[in-house]
């Protein structure tokens, strides 16, 4: 099956593209979609902005998406994940994954958010709710820690 | 070879790309970026900490021993924040 990628500034309906891959289908068993969002931080957060490297966040998340297919028997897999300037509440990123069984469409969604999170080229700049601009968000090693867990 | 800079490698520098022609001594990423580190001091603050640097030739990630032999892009950016 070829994967839906699709890398965007505007929104996204998760029920909507989990609908798109049901259809038609007397295959699939489960259906696990996870949804990203922008928090506001207790209040502290006015909007994140999303930094990407077109042509690469398309490629490497394509190369995640293979990597996911071949470990798992899918019948769907959509990813969305959006850039430009996203607010508190917003819906940042999205992953679904259709299967014959929950086990591998749950695995799938988790393992192919783990990859996101290390290897595609997003980068979040906070604005702070007092007009600061403020940091770029840093990586966080329990990142790392989820993404290097599926290697062994 | 174009080079592109990303998120806070990008504002360090103070522009997002540009065009490089390394010396032919400089011959993997890792050499890449010591040279570009003793330009100036703008890029000398954006490489500061090297070893946090991540990279990508042709819009694919690779590890500072990467020999850089006909790329035509390299990317610098510092370790992703996406999801």
């Amino acid at each position: 099956m070829t994967p839906t990628i699709r890398i965007q500034s505007a929104p996204f309906d998760p029920a909507h593209e989990a609908a798109l891959i049901e259809e038609g289908r007397r295959d699939i068993g489960a259906i696990v979609s996870f949804t990203g969002l922008c928090r506001d931080e207790d209040g502290a957060l006015s909007a994140l902005e999303l930094e990407h490297y077109p042509g690469m966040a398309e490629a490497e998340i394509a190369r995640v998406a293979e990597e996911a297919l071949a470990r798992w028997p899918l019948c769907g897999l959509t990813v969305i994940h959006r850039h430009g300037r996203i607010l508190p509440g917003e819906k940042i990123v999205l992953v679904v994954t259709a299967a014959r069984h929950r086990g591998e469409a749950f695995a799938a969604a988790e393992f192919l958010m783990d990859y996101l999170k290390t290897r595609a080229p997003f980068w979040k700049k906070e604005h702070r709710a007092d007009g600061d601009v403020g940091d770029w968000v840093e990586a966080k090693a329990k990142d790392d820690a989820a993404a290097e867990r599926w290697s062994k | 070879m174009k080079a592109l800079y990303f998120a806070w490698v990008r504002e360090r520098i103070g522009r997002a790309e540009e065009e490089l022609s390394p010396p032919p001594e400089v011959a993997t990423v890792g050499e890449l970026i010591a040279w570009l580190k003793s330009r100036d001091e703008a890029y000398a603050l954006a490489f500061e900490n090297a070893a946090v640097i991540r990279t990508a030739v042709d819009k694919a990630h690779v590890r500072h021993e990467t020999p850089i032999a006909g790329a035509r892009e390299i990317a610098f950016f510092p370790p992703m924040t996406g999801g």
